[in-house]
Parts: C-alpha cells; sequence; structure tokens
C-alpha cells in the first residue's frame, strides 16, 4: 500500500493531520514529520528521511507540505533518496491527507493517487 | 584559497553569524517566521563541529560538507537554500586544492542557479538573489578589469549591499514574506543580508 509523510513546520501539526486521515484509513502507513528535533518550528531533513522510512514500501510514498522549507527539504530528502519511489504531492496538506490515505486503502497506485490529488485543491468548500 | 584557509574562513562566518543572530531574526520578525538568524546559528554551529573532520578533503568537498551539514540542521528555508548554494559551488571545485578567484566566481554562479531552482525563484523577488547576484556580476566586472582579488571581492560586497537595500522596495512574492505582500514593502530581506554578511567575511579573507 502507497505510504504518506506529512511535512509541517508543526509538530502538532503533523500530528493532527495523521490523526485525521487515520480516522477514516485506519490501515493506510502514515507518518507525521512535523517541526525541528527539539521540538522547535522548522522543518527537518532527519525528521522527514525517518518518517519516509517508517512507511515506505514498494509501493512508493507520497509527501505532503506545507509552505516554504517543508517543500524544499522534502524535495532535497527525496534527491538523497532516489533509489526510492517517492513523490511530493501539490494540494491542501489536510485534504489532500485524507483523500489519499482513503485512495491507498482502496488499493490505488501512487501514480492514480496522485492524479486524484491534483484535483484536491481545486475543491470548492462554499459552492 | 587551499582548505586551511577555507575552514578558517568558515569558522570565522560561523562566529559572524552568531554575533549576528539577534539582527538578523529582529529582520525576519518583521516580515518572516523570525528565525533566520538562530536557524542560521544552528546550521553554523554544527558545521563549526564538522570542520575538523573535513581537514584533508579538497575545498569542494569541504563546501559539500558544509551544505548537507547546514541541510540537516537548519530548520528554516536557508537550510535547503545555503546548503544547496553551498553543494553546487562544492561540485563546481571538483579536484581544485585551490580556489582562484575565476574558481569562486564559477562556484558563486553554479549556487545561484542552484538557488534559483530550489526557491524557484529569480532576482527581483526580496530575496538573497537580489544581493547575490548582482555582487557576482560587480565582482567579474571589476576582476576582468583589474585581475585585482582584493579590488573584486570588495566591489561584490558593495554590490550585495546595495542588492540588499533594493530589497526594501521590493513587495516579496517569494518565502514567508510574500504572505504580507504589499506590507513587506519598506524592510530588507534577511536573506539577501545574511549573504552578504557572508560574503563581507571572505572578502576579507582574500
Amino acid at each position: 500500500m502507497v505510504g504518506f509523510v506529512i511535512v509541517s513546520h508543526s509538530a502538532k501539526l503533523a500530528e493532527g493531520v495523521a490523526d485525521l486521515a487515520r480516522m477514516m484509513a485506519k490501515s493506510a502507513p502514515i507518518a507525521p514529520a512535523g517541526g525541528l528535533e527539539d521540538g522547535g518550528f522548522g522543518t527537518s531533513f532527519d525528521k522527514i528521511s525517518a518518517a519516509v522510512e517508517q512507511v515506505y514500501s514498494d509501493d512508493g510514498v507520497i509527501l505532503l507540505m506545507d509552505m516554504g522549507s517543508a517543500v524544499m527539504t522534502a524535495e532535497m530528502v527525496m534527491e538523497a533518496m532516489e533509489d526510492k519511489k517517492l513523490r511530493l504531492a501539490d494540494c491542501p496538506v489536510a485534504e489532500g491527507a485524507v483523500t489519499g490515505t482513503i485512495d491507498a486503502e482502496a488499493g490505488m497506485t501512487l501514480e492514480e493517487i496522485l492524479e486524484d490529488l491534483e484535483q484536491v485543491g481545486a475543491l470548492k468548500k462554499l459552492s | 584559497m587551499n582548505t586551511e584557509k577555507l575552514i578558517s574562513t568558515i569558522q570565522k562566518i560561523g562566529e559572524k553569524i552568531e554575533a549576528e543572530k539577534a539582527f538578523l531574526t529582529e529582520l525576519d520578525n518583521v516580515i518572516g517566521d523570525g528565525d533566520h538568524g538562530i536557524n542560521l546559528a544552528r546550521g553554523f554551529g554544527e558545521v563549526g563541529k564538522k570542520l575538523d573532520g573535513l581537514k584533508d578533503k579538497e575545498p569542494g568537498d569541504v563546501l559539500k560538507g558544509v551544505g548537507m551539514t547546514l541541510v540537516s540542521t537548519v530548520g528554516g528555508a536557508s537550510g535547503p537554500l545555503y546548503g544547496t548554494g553551498f553543494m553546487k559551488m562544492g561540485g563546481v571545485l571538483k579536484g581544485k586544492a585551490d580556489v582562484s578567484v575565476s574558481d569562486f566566481l564559477a562556484g558563486l554562479q553554479a549556487a545561484i542557479e542552484g538557488i534559483m531552482q530550489r526557491g524557484r525563484s529569480t532576482q527581483g523577488e526580496k530575496t538573497m538573489l537580489d544581493a547575490m547576484i548582482p555582487a557576482k556580476e560587480a565582482m567579474e566586472a571589476k576582476w576582468g578589469e583589474t585581475q585585482d582579488a582584493k579590488a573584486a571581492f570588495a566591489a561584490g560586497v558593495a554590490a550585495a549591499w546595495e542588492g540588499v537595500e533594493s530589497t526594501k522596495a521590493i513587495a516579496a512574492t517569494k518565502g514567508r514574506a510574500s504572505y504580507l505582500g504589499e506590507r513587506s514593502i519598506g524592510h530588507q530581506d534577511p536573506g539577501a543580508t545574511s549573504f552578504t554578511m557572508l560574503l563581507e567575511i571572505v572578502a576579507g579573507e582574500v
């Protein structure tokens, strides 16, 4: 099954998003990588790398990021692990995590899930 | 510049960043998330601990080691950005035991390109590039004209400070400051400022 890593500047936000996703998709592998080692705000290369290892299988892992350094650091982890099947998703973190993990549980492939996640940002909530 | 000189220069950069930590953070407090100085000081603090282990490497590999340490320890956008910059410069200097002014300029060009790609940014967006690009151009021009390293670096530092000044007039479209948009006008960019401080230290060692 495709795994997920939530990259955020905030440890609480990353953990909360992972919890939210687990409400509906209990068996999908998802790992939070939020904040710095010392608990402060920021994004940690080592935390993201460890989270990828934790949920990795041959089906691949999708990383969802908040902003700025979360995107750049996730990108650098991906480059450092070029032997692994890793992809970045360009979508809102919370909605993307829920959509993606449900897709993964339904047996969708990494490519299919990424395609689905591209639509997530376009979804209107008030119409 | 050989490895020994490079390592002592990087140590001085670390000391400078530590000394300017509060100032850089204050700049970032106004238009960013207020962590620039703290993050860079943490990163260069870790770099300082690793320098001894890089003594026997060639300059290019020292720079790569510095870049990788910054990526894994800075924790903010300056980690991947400066990290990419140092790593790209290190790549260009591969195989050279001594770094000439031309080598440095080629390395700086590679660093600029790497940072542009990593940050999906270009000149005029209120970022470190607004100091880096004019600095590189001024150094190249002065070096071509005089073949005087000191004069070239002095021209680079002056152009970088002018670049920092120019960021005040720009509304940020990249990085955390972009959330402020027009409200970021009037404030200088922390990344452009820290880059200029780095270059100033290097200039002092030439």
